[in-house]
């Protein structure tokens, strides 16, 4: 690498770094203040450079941007106002649910507003050309980005520092309930800081039309870069931000300029991993002020009553008894909803009573795919034991990774479990020769007495069963008592002699086991597993079923897994805007039922008994 | 309902009344959602062929019904789908998908279930040779097909140092793979001086095309599409990199990807595509017609990939005399079939058609992308020996 190509990396390293710098500020902020996850940040990113493509034909592009970053800030103010403003008692991660319904609803809503091909926008006027450096050409728009990365910091510091406003914002974020009790006004402060991270966004996305083609792809690619840049930063650190964006960028450009592109694939997830390992709270951040009020203690989970098992049994019993009357394709869906509610269940185990919220669970899902694949292809085992071996890789690679995990706690936790599941998904979509590589294992097919949709599908309900049972009777169990005291009140916990971290740790490889008996039951039932069975979405999907039952109920994942299943299923067949309906449906619920549907139903039941 | 669906039932309803009783029921799916550019002209296609199918009275007197499926964009949820296909609405056989991995899941779905399986778009290698099957058939020129069909060309021009890039998963690992094989067998001593490999949709292009020319390379050998295609041509421009450079793009010239280049297209890269408003032959010039009549708006290479899997499948019907599994499958052997780029013929060996591609150069014309100097190829001489073949395939 030459002295002038090492200028032209770190140029375009500064100038990547302005561009993340942008959208990950705005999910700062919105986090900071509303606590809010805001899954829909790239979604308003991706809106604004639709918007300012859309524009910049007619207005030129350098007012189409201020234009796109207004009609953004425009939709966020509406969202906060409409929608998450009546949702901020709810459980917490609820309004994670809400803002995930919102990307599926903007991603249709661009695909019916601007149409399915990519668009290539304008060339910033005045600054098309190159300028030369050494001997290379660097683009003259790249310069001006890498000074507006820095004065947008500046402003942002201004504001939040100069301002009665800022001061408030700043109050709210480091003590949201003292803020209130000091009498400001909390709605409009939401309403205003989701403005601005939308606008943020906004203008992040307009900015790129230069230099990359408004795609539909391109939400929840930026909102994952997003995360990590606020996450390594430290939350609400603005200037964390601008330092965490600035080196992953610059870990890119390098990892590229040295010939180690591959390696882009997880970069940054690597730096988050290490970041939060040795420093929990981001390069920047500060130790999160203890959040107080209701939804610290959760209410206990109360074992069912006899009706209730009794009418669990039955819905057993029924199931069991469906393929005398049923066969065909209702056993291939009930099989994947069982699994699935399988998977879903084992997430809850550690989201609900642990209180360890893992937006990574599909990597042990993935790898106990991926164990049954290769015990059965590569190492030629028996169906019947790869079946049995697979579950135990996905419990060994819990157990390393929720080492690690279990040492932080809240969206610290959460973005580290998502890390090492990134990580470990670029292994799988890496190592070709294990793995298959992004084709992945094909013909992983059961053991022909378990062949037929009937056969299989009564091992899966057996299974399932069984292990659903298992992890629930272990919620009443001393074990689960314990975990459960160690999310209400670790302090407490820790002075009566619990050792809750090694507690929590159990309970993490304990879920990481019971998904890979679903992972491993989802391989053999498809026949064939791809990077995609690990990947972030099966994670959000986790997230989402949970919440939708309802996150603070026993039996709510169940139901939301059910759900879930079978909406995908039944929309996906009959609508062509299908992600648009799903999220409107997951909205409404959300509105309706903010405690989860079961725990709607259960509520319900309740207020008629007392 | 899909509009597939009601034009099917309406169809049938309006030519004989009581025919949709007989209708033969082909299953389709693809990941509509995910890659609508390419899958929507895609549909098209399928459609037009479908309309004029039944219109000349369908296969021995008996209509096709396509039912339509969205596959979710990822392999689990495609196998569903194809399984509901299946054993719910009972179709006689499946066609469609356009990912390689969720055309492999699909490929080995309808092995394990004994389906004809007529996988359109994928263009993996794999699907017809390391992990291919007696039931699944493949319509388009693989990657490898196509990447022959470029080498003449970068032979010809005996460049020493070459740089390639690639996104980063199985297409462009092995377009990248049979390029230098190919290349280090037409032309010894050639040297490949750089390697990027950046992620599907993620290329950071100002980077990329610095790291390239750091390397100094005569030519470029790149499978970018979509996304990351523009934004490494538009960087590419900026930067200089293309200049006194000799570039090949697979696929480049592929309506869906060039015309979105717009004013940036370069020119003189040498692409596969499909130049449509310049092919003349009797065939296109109808299909092209049809088309333009039907959709008011003109076809892009997934219109015919689509139009081709239609007819390949009422062919085939025609030649087994109904929908009997094993006798689709002996049709298929070595049918010779005419599409709207020439005709073609379903290999024996390896259930992949002959259907070739247009190689060419790519031109900027009043700011539109065309494609200039070019031919069509003939997939029948870019195919690997029936030995090669025979070693490659397990069954």
């Amino acid at each position: 690498m030459s002295y002038d190509s090492f200028v032209i990396q770190f140029l375009n390293g500064l100038a990547g770094a302005s561009s993340l710098f942008m959208v990950a500020a705005g999910l700062s902020l919105i986090f900071g203040v509303t606590r809010i996850i805001n899954f829909a940040h790239g979604s308003l990113y991706m809106l604004g450079m639709y918007i300012a493509v859309a524009c910049a034909g007619k207005i030129g592009f350098w007012w189409a941007v201020p234009v796109a970053a207004l009609a953004v800030a425009a939709v966020g103010a509406l969202v906060e106002m409409l929608l998450l403003r009546r949702i901020y008692a709810a459980p917490e991660l609820l309004q994670l649910l809400a803002t995930f319904a919102l990307v599926l609803v903007a991603k249709d809503y661009a695909l019916w507003q601007w149409g399915s091909e990519d668009i290539l926008g304008p060339r910033a006027p005045g600054l098309a050309g190159a300028v030369a450096i050494g001997k290379a050409a660097f683009p003259e728009y790249d310069l001006f980005l890498i000074g507006f990365g820095p004065l947008m910091l500046l402003a942002l510091w201004l504001v939040l520092t100069r301002t009665r406003w800022g001061t408030l914002v700043r109050a709210a974020t480091q003590d949201r309930e003292m803020a209130a009790a000091l009498g400001v006004n909390q709605k409009w402060l939401f309403t205003g800081v989701f403005a601005l991270g939308a606008f943020l966004a906004g203008l992040g996305g307009a900015l790129q039309i230069p230099r990359e083609p408004a795609t539909l792809l391109i939400d929840l690619s930026v909102v994952s870069d997003a995360f990590v840049v606020v996450v390594v930063g430290g939350l609400g650190s603005i200037g964390g931000a601008f330092v965490a964006a600035l080196l992953i960028a610059q870990i890119k450009s390098f990892c590229i300029g040295l010939g180690f592109s591959q390696v882009t694939l997880v970069a940054e997830f690597i730096v988050m991993a290490l970041v939060l390992v040795l420093r929990p709270w981001g390069l920047l951040g500060r130790v999160p002020a203890q959040a107080r009020g209701p939804w610290t203690a959760e209410r206990p989970l109360v074992p069912p009553s006899r009706p209730a098992l009794a009418a669990l049994g039955a819905v057993a019993a029924t199931l069991l008894a469906l393929p005398l009357v049923s066969g065909g394709y209702t056993l291939v869906l009930l099989t994947e909803i069982l699994l699935f509610a399988l998977f879903a269940v084992s997430l809850h185990f550690i989201m609900g009573p642990a209180g360890l919220h893992s937006f990574g669970h599909a990597a042990y899902f993935g790898l106990g795919a991926y164990a049954a694949g290769i015990f059965l292809l590569r190492e030629k085992l028996p169906m019947e034991l790869a079946l049995a071996l697979a579950p135990l890789v996905a419990g060994l690679g819990a157990l390393v990774f929720g080492w690690f995990c279990v040492r932080l706690s809240g969206i610290y936790l959460a973005m580290l479990t998502l890390a090492f599941a990134q990580i470990a998904w670029s292994v799988v979509f890496q190592w070709d020769a294990l793995t298959g590589g992004s084709n992945g294992i094909v013909g992983v097919w059961p053991a022909p007495w378990l062949a037929s949709k009937t056969a299989y599908y009564l091992l899966t309900l057996v299974v399932c069963a069984a292990a659903i049972a298992f992890l629930w009777r272990a919620l009443y169990s001393p074990f689960g008592y314990a975990l459960r005291a160690a999310r209400d009140s670790p302090l407490r916990a820790d002075a009566i002699g619990m050792d809750t971290r090694r507690l929590q740790w159990a309970g993490f490889a304990l879920a990481g086991l019971f998904a890979g008996i679903a992972g491993a039951l989802y391989a053999f039932s498809k026949g064939s597993i791809s990077p995609e069975t690990m990947a972030v979405t099966r994670s959000v999907d986790g997230l989402v079923m949970v919440l939708l039952g309802g996150i603070q109920t026993l039996t709510g994942p169940l139901w939301g897994a059910a759900l879930f299943t079978w909406l995908q299923d039944t929309v996906a067949r009959n609508v062509d805007y299908w992600r648009a309906v799903i999220g409107a449906v997951i909205l409404f619920l959300v509105l309706a039922f903010p405690q989860g549907v079961t725990g709607f139903v259960g509520e319900r039941l309740r207020a008629r008994d007392a | 309902m899909k509009i597939s669906r009601v034009f099917a039932i309406a169809a049938a309803t309006f030519f004989s009344l009581g025919a949709q009783a007989q209708a033969i029921k082909v299953g389709e799916l693809n990941s509509y959602k995910l890659f609508p550019a390419f899958l929507e002209p895609y549909k098209k296609g399928w459609e037009l062929a479908l309309e004029e199918i039944n219109k000349a009275g369908g296969v021995a007197g008996r209509k096709i019904e396509v039912i339509s499926r969205e596959d979710g964009g990822n392999p689990g949820d495609a196998v569903r789908a194809a399984e509901e296909l299946i054993s719910r609405e009972n179709v006689s056989l499946l066609m469609g998908t356009f990912a390689s991995h969720i055309g492999l899941a699909v490929s080995n779905l309808a092995n394990q279930r004994k389906v004809v399986f007529i996988a359109a778009e994928p263009l993996t290698d794999k699907i017809v040779w390391e992990n291919g099957n007696r039931y699944t058939f493949r319509v388009r020129p693989s990657t490898y097909m196509q990447v022959a069909m470029l080498v003449p060309d970068a032979a010809k021009l005996k460049k020493q140092r070459w740089a390639i890039v690639y996104p980063n998963y199985e297409y462009g690992q092995s377009a990248t793979a049979s390029f230098k094989k190919l290349l280090a067998k037409a032309q010894p001593g050639v040297q490949f001086v750089a390697e990027q490999a950046p992620a599907l949709n993620k290329i950071e292009a100002g980077a990329v095309v610095q790291a390239l020319a750091d390397a100094k390379p005569d030519a470029i050998f790149s499978s970018l599409f979509g996304a990351d295609l523009q934004k490494f041509v538009r960087e590419g421009n900026t930067r200089g990199l293309f200049k006194n450079r000799v570039v090949f793009n697979l696929l480049g010239g592929e309506p869906e990807y060039l015309d979105p280049l717009k004013e940036e297209t370069p020119n003189g890269w040498y692409v596969t595509g499909y130049p449509w408003s310049e092919i003349k032959t009797p065939a296109h010039q109808k299909f092209l017609a049809a088309y333009q009549a039907k959709w008011k708006d003109y076809p892009r290479l997934g219109s015919i990939v689509g139009y081709s899997t239609m007819y390949t499948v009422a062919n085939m019907l025609k030649r087994a005399g109904g929908t009997d599994t094993e006798k689709m499958i002996a049709a298929m052997k070595g049918m010779e079939m005419d599409t709207p780029i020439g005709p073609i013929v379903w290999r024996p060996i390896d259930n992949q058609s002959t259907m070739g591609a247009y190689v060419g150069q790519l031109a900027n014309k009043n700011g539109k992308g065309v494609m200039v100097n070019w031919r069509f190829a003939d997939g029948a001489l870019f195919l690997p020996s029936f030995e090669e073949v025979r070693a490659m395939r397990k069954d």
